[in-house]
């Protein structure tokens, strides 16, 4: 079965400055979840936008394959529309754009793409209304214009919902948990469980190891000035929680 | 077809036709090849004056009316306070009637139409029916269209409606067009009024009798014949005491014309609780990318809540033209009388628009909304400005203006420039203001959930628009989103 993922040697920088990815290798499989862990400012974020296609980065060596396909050559809203998805650290107002509307528009683009028909306005709220009841969400974040006025809980908790929607065969949790009281991370993380299956993989950014007691990993991996310095398995991450990940760091 | 339009013109008699060819519109009916009508030349004077009321039969008051302004017109020089950067017009250059265009030069089928008028017309999602009448090919389509207006003309007719083009209103209800034709903008209010009100080529006219509610959107004509409106339109529409319309004017497909000059006046008048509602989409030619050969469009429109609790409200969408000159204002004079502005502003390219609104608060508790848009992208520039007075006499005058701008990219330019003239100690005035950019963030967001750079724009800059968007008719608002989207089309890269 082909990989989800394949990034070998990636290297990239910020466009006009400073190296960030200093040579990343990461396989994905379909149905696994990767967790990336490391200290602020590794390059975590960076690696999400690199794969995302956000602007203002530039590959300077290496290869990404996704589902077999050169993926730094889609750009952005293809790779998306292919099933890539990222949860942003940081989700985005769009004021006067209903909720909704966006994710109907979104869903649409990524039916249109894959040949599916259009979902028309009712069968796209049935749709809704599953996956509110899937995830435990109430409906109240769907009137409101995208993520405007939106606590930090708020948006996260429409990132996930927006996932589950979308439906993508990989998905990047950037920093999903940051910023989450106890509750509100219960909610996220028991989305982002359900989401678990064999066709689609996750990889879960983080500096917190909290996360990974709700959601475990399959593979831990941290990431250190721009290189993954160590990789393990679930138990890897337990690990870490007694050693940290300073003296990792260092060796990098 | 639209079932909220209804066309002016209705069956064609004799006189109609002779009507309508002085306008410049006689292709229209399809069977006039061979009428060729004379033609003035270049310049204006009081002769060309008066050879356009006589080529229209007007009454003698009307030519009166006319020559007055034209004599103030002569005293008068072009303003120069907005924030427009335009070259002398010459206006003996330019010719005040213009003749109809011959039938032969009319595409014959689609297959004869710039494919690229085809294509906008697609992507505004104008039905196909439309297209070939949109486009001036002279089609069987332009019939049906006259015979479904005059069933609408019939319905309207029952209830005593009034709805028709001003020439006819000339000859058909005089006393009515004599009572209020220039007061509410007076044949010297400014240099592009009294050049209106001498030259007028037609427009519209509606009356709406005490107590009635009007059935149906009024739209100048219908969409196919909106892309020869004249180039000095005038309308004049007065809602009777406790009558109700809504009229819609323009259209979303672009419009061109050989006249570079445009000045339309239109005088609103509501009597007492009475409302009037009145929605614009203005997108005439602007121009190439740099500018050259767009519509420059003066427009003078004002609405007089004459009565007490009358409303008036504008909307607005401006899309088009090189150079946009628009105004539309309120004057308050009934006690609890409401106004309100709506308005979204494009520019792009090269385009220049000083657009804004005035409330005047006269009566007593008297308010007022203004809710303005300007978004800005290529080379536009986009001002705002609105003027907000308060009589000494308006206990209680209330106002409340939103104004604020979008720019797309780095060349463009908006502006925001509040008149407030407040002579009544009590009186509520808010002015916000934002100016925003749309981020590289908010692009990207909306790329990352699969939307292309276009639709992503689109999405963005309706929601920047909501607010207006929501006040146009609905079958009007969904044009409307996929005209804007069509204006900035290039403006990302
Ligand atoms: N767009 C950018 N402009 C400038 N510096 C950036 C940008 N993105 C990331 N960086 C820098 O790159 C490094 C890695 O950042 P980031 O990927 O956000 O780290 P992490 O997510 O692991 O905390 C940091 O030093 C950060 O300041
Ligand atoms: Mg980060």
């Amino acid at each position: 079965m082909t990989n989800i993922l394949e990034i070998r040697g990636l290297r990239a920088c910020i466009t006009g400055g400073r190296e960030v990815l200093k040579g990343i290798d990461l396989t994905v499989a379909p149905g696994e979840v990767h967790a990336i862990m490391g200290p602020n400012g590794a390059g975590k974020s960076t690696l999400s936008s690199v794969l995302a296609g956000k602007p203002g980065y530039e590959v300077t060596a290496g290869s990404v394959f996704y589902k077999g396909v050169d993926l730094l050559s889609m750009p952005p809203d293809a790779r998306a529309r292919e099933g890539l998805f990222l949860a942003f650290q940081y989700p985005v107002e769009i004021p006067g754009v209903n909720n909704m509307y966006f994710l109907r528009a979104a869903l649409n683009a990524g039916r249109r793409q894959r040949g599916q028909p259009e979902l028309d306005a009712q069968q796209f709220l049935k749709a809704v209304r599953e996956k509110l009841k899937l995830l435990d969400i109430g409906d109240d974040l769907l009137r409101r214009a995208v993520n405007v006025g939106f606590s930090g809980g708020e948006k996260k908790r429409n990132e996930i919902f927006q996932m589950a929607m979308l439906e993508p065969n990989l998905a990047l949790l950037d920093e999903t948990d940051s910023g989450l009281d106890i509750d509100a991370l219960r909610v996220v993380s028991d989305g982002v469980n359900r989401l678990r299956d064999p066709g689609r993989a996750i990889i879960m950014v983080t500096h917190y190891q909290r996360l990974l007691d709700y959601v475990v990993p399959d593979h831990v991996h941290v990431l250190a000035d721009g290189r993954i310095v160590a990789s393990g398995d679930r138990h890897f991450a337990v690990e870490l929680e007694q050693t940290g990940y300073a003296h990792l760091c260092d060796a990098a | 077809m639209s079932d909220v339009t209804i066309a002016e013109r209705p069956a064609a008699g004799p006189e109609d036709i002779l009507d309508s060819i002085v306008q410049g519109e006689g292709y229209k009916y399809g069977f006039f090849t061979e009428i060729e009508a004379e033609e003035a030349p270049p310049g204006l004077n009081e002769d060309i004056v008066r050879f356009i009321s006589a080529k229209k039969g007007e009454p003698g008051w009307l030519l009166d009316w006319r020559l007055k302004a034209f004599r103030r017109w002569q005293t008068m020089d072009p303003p120069d306070w907005a924030k427009l950067n335009i070259a002398p017009i010459d206006y003996q250059a330019a010719s005040y009637y213009s003749a109809p265009k011959s039938l032969k030069d009319a595409p014959k089928s689609l297959d004869e139409v710039d494919p690229e008028l085809l294509k906008t017309y697609e992507k505004l999602g104008i039905p196909l029916g439309e297209r070939a009448a949109l486009a001036g090919v002279a089609v069987d389509a332009v019939f049906d269209s006259v015979s479904v207006a005059t069933t609408y003309k019939d319905k309207l007719g029952e209830l005593g409606i009034i709805f028709c083009s001003f020439g006819e209103a000339v000859r058909e209800h005089p006393d009515l067009v004599r009572r209020y034709l220039g007061s509410v903008v007076p044949v010297a209010d400014n240099f592009f009024a009294a050049l209106n009100s001498a030259v007028f080529s037609d427009g519209s006219f509606v009356y709406v009798p005490p107590g009635v509610r009007c059935p149906m959107e009024l739209s100048t004509y219908f969409r196919i014949n909106a892309a020869k409106t004249g180039q000095f339109e005038r309308t004049l529409l007065i809602a009777d005491k406790g009558a109700y319309v809504s009229y819609l004017e323009g259209c979303t497909a672009p419009q061109r014309d050989e006249n570079q000059l445009h000045a339309a006046v239109v005088e609103l008048v509501a009597m007492e609780d009475a409302e009037i509602k009145y929605a614009t989409v203005q997108n005439w030619y602007p121009g190439d990318a740099d500018g050259k050969g767009g519509i420059y469009n003066f427009v003078t429109k004002r609405g007089a809540c004459r009565g007490d609790r009358a409303k008036i409200s504008w909307a607005q969408v401006e899309t088009g033209s090189a150079i946009t000159w628009k105004y539309p204002s309120c004057l308050l004079e009934g006690d609890h009388s409401v106004g309100a502005f709506y308005s979204v502003a494009i520019t792009n390219n090269r385009q220049q628009a000083d657009t804004g609104t005035k409330m005047i608060h006269i009566g007593r508790n008297t308010s007022s909304t203004v809710i303005s848009k300007g978004i800005s992208a290529g080379r536009g520039q986009n001002t705002y400005r609105g003027q907000i007075k308060v009589l000494s006499a308006a206990d209680g005058a209330r106002n409340y203006t939103q104004c604020d701008s979008l720019l797309i990219g780095k060349s463009c330019g908006a502006h925001t420039v509040p008149y407030i003239d407040v002579r009544h100690p009590g009186a509520k005035v808010e002015h916000e203001a934002t100016t925003s950019k749309i981020s590289d963030e908010q692009m990207f967001y909306c790329q990352q959930r699969g939307l292309t750079a276009e639709d992503a724009l689109s999405l963005i800059v309706n929601g920047f628009c909501k607010e207006v968007l929501n006040e146009l008719p609905m079958e009007f608002a969904v044009e409307a989103q996929k005209l804007l989207a069509v204006s900035l089309e290039g403006s990302v890269g």
